[in-house]
């Protein structure tokens, strides 16, 4: 990216927040949380804090309580302790399925999240076709949801939640679901728009691979309950490849590490 | 359709992608990637073509045609074995004769257009009502706990047991034939409403709040679109429910005040033990009901269904 570019990136961010107050240094924050439901504590203790720009990924086993995790982040239910900051305000979310709206138009779908994001009606048109440019989905804007792929569907919900401009973009296991080719695609996607969108990504994954193909940043949740149990920085340049060797070479040791968690759960019980 | 047009040109582009282009896919890893995407799209998607009209008329419309000609052979071939005498069980030609006589008398639209017209207002009237009702019991706890069960059994309350009731209530009125069109009707929309909402995706609803539909927002862009297709088959049943009420009410409630609708001309048919008469009035009522059904109904149902993907 040129430094022209970068700097149009840096004014339009800065735009929507014209008053003096000092930026946080955080795109999220969340000290001390827990969650519980009954007597069954999900969540226990958790602390950390996503940059502005950062792409963290969220690893765990089954009933670690990532999802739990990201809706609270999403302000969807509240910790049962602890404080949770977004400064950008509602955080865009996008789930494992596309979640559109089967009685809108791909277009109509991402033009309803700005409408609603207050953008007025003759500039909507217009950000919805740039949305879909992004995500390279140029002229798709009158197709159906069913007459998608699910790559496609997960395009354009992608493309939804950007349309919302938060800061933070929530993404919980949101290509678990497609097969491994466009799976691929998309991990490649989502690197190119995160580098040219500079928005702040919280990726809840199961995949230790897609977690260090995609992260500047691993986090591994403990299952039951859910608590940090280590995290990597990610340091090799991106473009990555999934089938990197550094990649797999950091994956292996992650994946050390997750079976230790889930045997410790075997001993337990 | 648009649609197929541009996809087919997508797949075009991108199986001579790899032939044409001189050997540029693996030089930028950019261009690799938007044309592997692209022939990702083409391979995987799905395109709804409409059926050609040849094979519509023999698949939907053949059938019914058939049918009917077959019952009104069996009709006749009844009536040539005398299987009862011919006041009772006159001949196609003569029910027909008889709505051909009562359209000479000029009087047969008036008499379908008041009963459709009553029925169509009560329905409208049903629908005012029912909605915010269906709404109320779907979204809001208690009132579901409160009416819900009421509102279901309503539901199989022949409509016609209100009658006396309304009688009693505002005599020989209008008021009395539209009493007992809502009290049939209303129920079946809220019903349909609350199955509609019932049925909504969860995450429809989370997807909504996400991007910021919460409140009458949520209600107007999410919740009513995504209950369409149940509230839609509740409307059915309702008009479904207000004409068979007001075939009822029409039939018990007659008095020169009331005019003529096609209950009234039921129980001139009877009185006059007019069989020919009585049949007729029947096939006009039952005509009606499959002309709004597959006039009204049966496209909005259709394009509800095909836009989501329902219908093949």
């Amino acid at each position: 990216m040129t430094t022209a570019a970068l700097a149009e990136q840096h004014a339009r961010q800065s735009h929507p927040a014209p008053s003096s107050l000092p930026e946080p240094g955080y795109a999220a924050r969340l000290a001390h949380v827990s969650k519980s439901f009954g007597p069954q504590q999900i969540l226990d203790d958790i602390g950390l804090d996503v940059a502005p720009g950062e792409f963290v990924t969220l690893l765990g086993a089954s009933g670690c309580g990532k999802s739990t995790l990201l809706n609270l982040v999403a302000g969807l239910d509240r910790p049962s302790a602890g404080e949770i900051d977004v400064p950008g305000g509602r955080p865009a979310l996008m789930f494992q399925e596309h979640a559109l709206f089967p009685w809108l138009t791909a277009g109509r779908n991402i033009e309803l999240a700005l409408k609603l994001r207050g953008l007025p009606k003759s500039e909507r048109r217009e950000e919805a076709e740039r949305l879909l440019g992004l995500v390279r989905l140029r002229g798709a804007h009158r197709k159906r949801v069913h007459e998608l792929s699910g790559g496609m569907r997960q395009r354009v919900a992608l493309a939804r939640a950007l349309a919302q401009d938060s800061r933070l973009l929530l993404m919980d296991e949101p290509f678990a679901a497609l097969d491994a080719i466009t799976r691929d695609v998309l991990h490649e996607e989502l690197t190119r728009i995160w580098a040219e969108t500079k928005v702040s990504v919280l990726f809840v994954t199961h995949n230790v691979r897609e977690a260090v193909r995609l992260a500047q940043r691993v986090v591994l949740l403990s299952s039951r309950p859910g608590r940090i149990a280590r995290e990597w920085e990610v340091g090799f340049p991106q473009p990555r490849r999934i089938e990197d060797t550094d990649v797999a070479g950091l994956s292996v040791e992650i994946t050390e590490q997750l079976r230790g968690e889930i045997r410790r759960h075997g001993r337990h019980d | 359709m648009a649609g197929t047009t541009e996809d087919r040109r997508d797949g075009e582009r991108t199986a001579a992608g790899p032939g044409g282009g001189s050997g540029a896919d693996d030089a930028a890893g950019e261009d690799g990637l938007a044309g592997l995407e692209a022939g990702l799209d083409a391979l995987d998607t799905r395109t709804t073509t409409r059926q050609p009209l040849g094979r519509l008329l023999r698949e939907k419309v053949l059938p019914p045609v058939l049918a009917v000609v077959l019952v009104l052979g069996l009709w006749q071939l009844a009536f040539e074995l005398h299987l009862k005498p011919d006041y009772q069980l006159p001949s196609p030609k003569m029910v027909w004769d008889a709505l051909a006589e009562e359209w000479y008398k000029g009087t047969i639209l008036g008499v379908v257009w008041q009963s459709v017209s009553r029925g169509a207002l009560g329905f409208l009237v049903a629908l005012v009502v029912g909605t915010p009702l269906g709404l109320l019991v779907a979204r809001v706890k208690p009132v579901r706990a409160a009416i819900g069960p009421i509102l279901s059994g309503l539901q199989s309350l022949p409509s016609v047991a209100w009658v006396p009731a309304a009688i009693i209530w505002f005599g020989l009125t209008d008021a009395t034939i539209y009493t007992v069109v809502l009290l049939g009707a209303v129920p079946s929309i809220a019903n349909g409403l609350v199955a509609g909402v019932d049925r909504i995706d969860p995450l429809h609803l989370r997807a909504g709040k996400v991007i910021g539909a919460t409140g009458l927002r949520g209600l107007w862009h999410v919740l009513l679109p995504a209950a369409l297709p149940g509230y839609i088959a509740g409307l059915k049943q309702g008009w479904a429910f207000s004409w068979r009420s007001l075939m009822a009410a029409e039939l018990i409630a007659t008095s020169p005040e009331l005019g003529s609708g096609l209950g009234q001309l039921l129980e001139t048919g009877r009185s006059y033990q007019d069989m020919p008469l009585v049949l007729g009035a029947i096939l006009l009522i039952l005509m009606v009901g499959i002309a709004i059904e597959l006039l009204i109904f049966a496209p909005v149902e259709r394009r509800v269904l095909r836009q989501r993907g329902l219908l093949r």
